[in-house]
C-alpha cells in the first residue's frame, strides 16, 4: 500500500475531543469507563463501581450491564440507542499467562434482536484499559463516517470525520493505514490497535469486527475477530469506520496485579506444559485449531453439505497437515497478545488473491481456524484449501463472519440442489455443493450489496422466510434444514448424535455458538453423561465455566486445548483441574481477592442469568426460542438416514422399536418422535438445574440468590413465574 | 467380549490398546485409556494386552475450538 498518511491524517476533520488524566490500573481495573455519543458528539467518563465489579466482574458482564441500561425492550439493533461496548476484564492485559489479551464486544444483534457477546483477541482491549478505561461504550450514530481515536499516553479522545476521498473501506487496508497513521515509527506500531470492519458489514446482517495487532516479525498488521451476531453491521450502521487506541509502555506490571508472583508461578507451569506437550497433543503452535478438521471427520462430526453428513473422503484435503505444509508459516510467535506461548493464531504469508477487488495482491491472511475450514469448506462440499484461504481473507477484510457465511452458503446450496431455488433466484449462479467459484461470487456480491448476495446476506433465518414467502417453499422442511436458532447460524459441529450438544447449542443465550458448551465427546463418545440429570449438570457447569473467560479478558484455548501430563489421574479430568487452579490463582493474584473455584461458577452464574433475563426483556428468553432445527438433532431426509442406516436401525431396535418391514420414511418418523421427546425432557432437566421455571425464566428465588434482583429485573420476571 | 465406552466389541486374542483405538477410529490425541479402573500410560498403548471381559473407557478431553 502506498498512502501519504500525513496528508490523510490532516484531512480527518476533528468533530469533538476529550482531554483527560489517564486513570491508573489498580489490581486489574482502572475503575472508569468511557462513554461516547456519536449523535451528540459528546463524551462522559463514568465510574466503575464496586457493585459493578462484584456482580458483573468485567468484559461481557460490563457490556451487558451498560447495554441493559442503554436500551428499552423495543430498541432495535439499528436504533441510535443501541450500543457497542468493548471491555477486557480484570485479568486482561497480563503478560505472564497465555491467552490473557481478550476483550468482549456486546451489542444488540441484527440477527437475534438480543445481546450478542463475542470474545476477541488482538491488542485493543488491553491497550484500552492501560489508556485508562475498563470499558468503551459507544451510542448514537454519526452523520458521516468517523473514527474514534484514544491516545492513552496523552490522555486524549477524539471523534474525527473521515474525508470523503478516503478510499479505504475494508479491514486489511483500514487496519494498515490507521496503524501507520498513528504510530510514531515502525517500533511504535505494536502500540496501536485498530477495530474495523468492511463493506460486507454495511450490506449484510452478518458483519463482524476485526481487532488488530502488529506482528513485529512479519512487519504486518494482523487481525482477530469479534465474529458472531452482526457486531460489524451495528458498527457500520453507526458510521464508525474505525476505532484506534494507542498506548506506549506495556509491561508485565501494566495490569498492576496485587501479587505478581502468583501470575508468574501459574504462567511458568503452563509455559512449560505447552513447550513440552503441545507437539504431542493438539499441535496448536503448529496448526492452531485446524487440528480439529481430521478429528471431527474421524468421529463423524465434521459438517458436510449443510450438516447432512459428518464426514467425507475428501476431507483429508482440508486436514491440518495440508495447511501446515502448504500454507501456515511455521516457527512464528503467533500469539495475539504478549506472553501467549500457545501461539495458535496461524497466518498464511504472501498469498496471492485470485478473485475480487484485490485480485493479484499478495497478502497476509489470518487463516485458517477450524470453524472457517469446516464452514466455508466441508459444509459447502468444497475441499480446496486454497479456496478456504481466499474466502477467509475476503470474509475478514469485508467484515463478514466466516461461520455464518459458510452456513448461509451451505443452506443455499442445499436449496439449489433440491430445486427450491434456481438460477433465476441466484442470478445465474449454479449454487451446487462444491462450486467454489459460485460461493466466492456470492461473497463478493455480499460486499457490494447486490444480486443473490443481498438475499444471502440477510442470514439463514431471513433467507428461509424469503424463500417461503416469495417462492412458496415448504416452511417445515426449510425449518428442518436451516441451521439457525434464535436467528444466529450454528457453528460447525454436527450435533445430531449428542443430545447434550443439541442442548449446548440451542440453550445458549446468544444463539448456537459453541463457546458456551462443547459436550460432544463427553456425551457421545465417552458416554460420561448418560442421564438427563447428568447432561443437565454438564449444561450447568460448562457454560458457566466458559462464560468466565469472557468476563476476565481470557482466551478459552489454554484451558483445555493443552492438558498437564498427569491430568488423566486427576478427579474430573474433563475440567482440567490444574488449569482451573491456575485461573483461581491468577484472578486472586491480579485482584487481591481470595476466590475459590466454586466462586468462578458463581461469578459466571450471575452474568449468565442476567443475560437470559436480558433476552426476556427484548421479547425472547423463553422456552419456545430454545428449540433447535431438526437437522441438528437427527436425519431429516431419506439420504441422511440411509447414509448411517446401520447406526439408526440399531438405535431404534435398542430402544425397542419394531422396524421389521418398515420403510425408511417410517423409521425417520419414529426416530424423530423419539429424539424430539428426548430434547424436551432435556430442556426440563436443564431448566430445573439452572433454577428456571418450566418456561425457561430464572425464578425470583434464583435472582435473589445471585444478587441480581434489581427492581426492573423482578418486575420483568414476576410476570413469568410458574 | 470387551466393552469400549460402554459398547460391546469382539475380543481378539493378542489385541492391544492401540488395536482397540484403531478399530474405534479414536484418533484424537487428548485421550486417557482406563481399563477396569486403571489408567494405562500412553507409552504402553502398543504393548498393553487386552483381556477378554475388560471394560475400557477411552476418555476424550473435550475441546471445541
Amino acid at each position: 500500500m502506498t498512502a501519504n498518511v500525513k496528508e490523510l491524517r490532516n484531512a480527518h476533520k476533528l468533530l469533538a475531543k476529550l482531554e483527560y488524566q489517564p486513570f491508573k490500573v489498580d489490581k486489574g481495573y482502572t475503575n472508569h469507563s468511557l462513554y461516547v455519543n456519536l449523535t451528540d458528539k459528546t463524551f462522559e467518563i463514568k465510574p466503575v463501581t464496586e457493585q459493578m465489579k462484584e456482580i458483573f466482574i468485567g468484559g461481557r458482564g460490563f457490556g451487558l450491564w451498560y447495554l441493559w441500561n442503554a436500551v428499552k425492550s423495543t430498541t432495535k439493533w439499528n436504533d441510535p440507542e443501541n450500543e457497542i461496548i468493548i471491555s477486557s476484564g480484570p485479568i486482561g492485559g497480563i503478560t505472564q499467562y497465555p491467552g490473557a489479551g481478550k476483550s468482549a464486544v456486546v451489542t444488540l444483534s441484527p440477527l437475534t434482536g438480543c445481546p450478542i457477546d463475542c470474545n476477541v483477541g488482538g491488542y485493543f482491549g488491553p491497550l484500552l484499559k492501560f489508556s485508562g478505561f475498563d470499558a468503551l461504550e459507544i451510542q448514537g450514530k454519526a452523520e458521516k463516517d468517523v473514527i474514534i481515536f484514544i491516545d492513552g499516553n496523552k490522555g486524549l479522545v477524539t471523534i474525527e470525520e473521515v474525508p470523503d476521498n478516503f478510499e479505504y473501506y475494508d479491514t486489511h487496508q483500514l487496519a494498515e493505514v490507521y496503524t501507520e497513521m498513528f504510530a510514531d515509527d515502525e517500533f511504535d506500531k505494536r502500540n496501536v490497535s485498530v477495530v474495523s470492519s468492511g463493506r460486507g458489514a454495511e450490506n449484510t446482517l452478518i458483519g463482524m469486527l476485526n481487532f488488530s495487532f502488529y506482528d513485529v516479525k512479519r512487519k504486518a498488521v494482523r487481525v482477530k475477530q469479534a465474529g458472531r451476531g452482526g457486531t460489524g453491521t451495528v458498527f457500520r450502521d453507526k458510521k464508525i469506520r474505525a476505532l484506534i487506541v494507542k498506548y506506549k509502555g506495556v509491561t508485565g506490571d501494566s495490569n498492576a496485579p496485587a501479587d505478581k508472583q502468583k501470575l508468574i508461578n501459574a504462567g511458568l507451569r503452563l509455559h512449560r506444559e505447552i513447550y513440552e506437550l503441545d507437539k504431542l497433543q493438539n499441535r496448536m503452535r503448529e496448526v492452531g485449531t485446524a487440528h480439529l478438521v481430521e478429528v471431527m471427520n474421524d468421529y463423524d462430526l465434521l459438517p458436510v453439505m449443510n450438516c447432512q453428513y459428518g464426514s467425507h473422503p475428501d476431507a483429508v484435503k482440508l486436514s491440518s497437515d495440508v495447511f501446515k505444509e502448504k500454507f501456515f508459516t511455521q516457527g512464528m510467535p503467533d500469539g495475539c497478545w504478549y506472553g501467549c506461548s500457545m501461539a495458535c493464531a496461524k497466518a498464511v504469508d504472501n498469498f496471492e488473491l485470485k478473485t475480487g477487488p484485490y485480485k493479484g495482491q499478495k497478502v497476509v491472511v489470518d487463516a485458517a481456524e477450524y470453524e472457517t475450514i469446516a464452514g466455508v469448506g466441508s459444509d459447502c462440499g468444497i475441499f480446496d484449501p486454497e479456496y478456504v484461504v481466499e474466502a477467509n481473507f475476503y470474509c475478514d477484510t469485508y467484515g463478514i463472519d466466516t461461520i455464518s457465511f459458510g452456513n448461509i452458503i451451505a443452506f443455499a446450496m442445499e436449496c439449489y440442489e433440491r430445486g427450491i431455488i434456481d438460477k433465476e433466484v441466484t442470478g445465474g449462479l449454479e449454487l451446487k455443493f462444491g462450486n467454489k467459484e459460485a460461493a466466492l461470487e456470492v461473497l463478493h456480491q455480499m460486499a457490494r450489496g447486490e444480486g443473490f448476495g443481498k438475499i444471502a446476506g440477510m442470514g439463514v433465518k431471513r433467507m428461509r422466510e424469503y424463500f417461503v414467502e416469495k417462492l412458496g417453499a415448504d416452511p417445515k422442511f426449510l425449518r428442518d434444514i436451516s441451521l439457525e436458532c434464535k436467528g444466529l447460524e450454528y457453528s460447525h459441529y454436527v450435533s445430531k448424535e449428542s443430545l447434550a450438544q443439541q442442548g449446548g447449542y440451542a440453550l445458549t443465550n446468544k444463539g448456537p455458538q459453541h463457546d458456551e458448551a462443547w459436550l460432544i465427546f463427553m456425551d457421545m463418545v465417552n458416554k460420561q453423561i448418560p442421564t438427563f440429570e447428568d447432561k443437565a449438570e454438564a449444561l450447568h457447569y460448562f457454560p458457566l465455566f466458559r462464560t468466565w473467560f469472557s468476563l476476565n479478558g481470557l482466551c478459552k484455548l489454554p484451558w483445555n486445548d493443552i492438558e498437564p501430563a498427569d491430568n488423566a489421574y486427576q478427579p474430573e479430568p474433563n475440567k482440567v483441574p490444574e488449569h482451573v487452579r491456575n485461573y483461581v490463582e491468577i484472578f486472586n493474584g491480579v485482584t487481591g481477592k481470595n476466590i475459590t473455584k466454586e466462586d468462578i461458577i458463581k461469578q459466571s452464574e450471575r452474568v449468565y442469568n442476567f443475560q437470559r433475563i436480558f433476552n426476556l426483556k427484548m421479547g425472547y428468553g423463553t422456552r419456545e426460542y430454545d428449540m433447535p432445527p431438526y437437522r441438528s438433532m437427527g436425519p431429516v431426509t431419506i439420504e441422511e438416514y440411509e447414509s448411517r442406516k446401520e447406526r439408526y436401525d440399531k438405535q431404534l431396535k435398542d430402544l425397542g422399536y419394531d422396524i421389521e418391514g418398515k420403510t425408511t420414511e417410517e423409521k425417520l418418523k419414529m426416530l424423530r418422535e423419539y429424539r424430539e421427546n428426548q430434547y424436551q425432557q432435556l430442556v426440563d432437566a436443564v431448566y430445573k438445574r439452572r433454577g428456571w421455571t418450566k418456561n425457561g425464566v430464572p425464578t425470583i428465588e434464583k435472582v435473589k440468590e445471585l444478587g441480581i434482583d434489581f427492581p426492573e429485573v423482578i418486575e420483568l420476571i414476576s410476570k413469568y413465574q410458574d | 467380549m470387551i466393552w469400549v465406552n460402554k459398547e460391546e466389541m469382539e475380543y481378539e486374542e493378542g489385541m492391544t490398546v492401540e488395536d482397540v483405538l484403531k478399530k474405534k477410529n479414536y484418533t484424537y490425541r487428548l485421550i486417557t485409556v482406563i481399563i477396569n479402573g486403571e489408567v494405562i500410560p500412553r507409552d504402553k498403548y502398543s504393548t498393553h494386552k487386552i483381556k477378554d471381559g475388560d471394560k475400557i473407557d477411552v476418555i476424550h478431553i473435550m475441546s471445541g475450538g
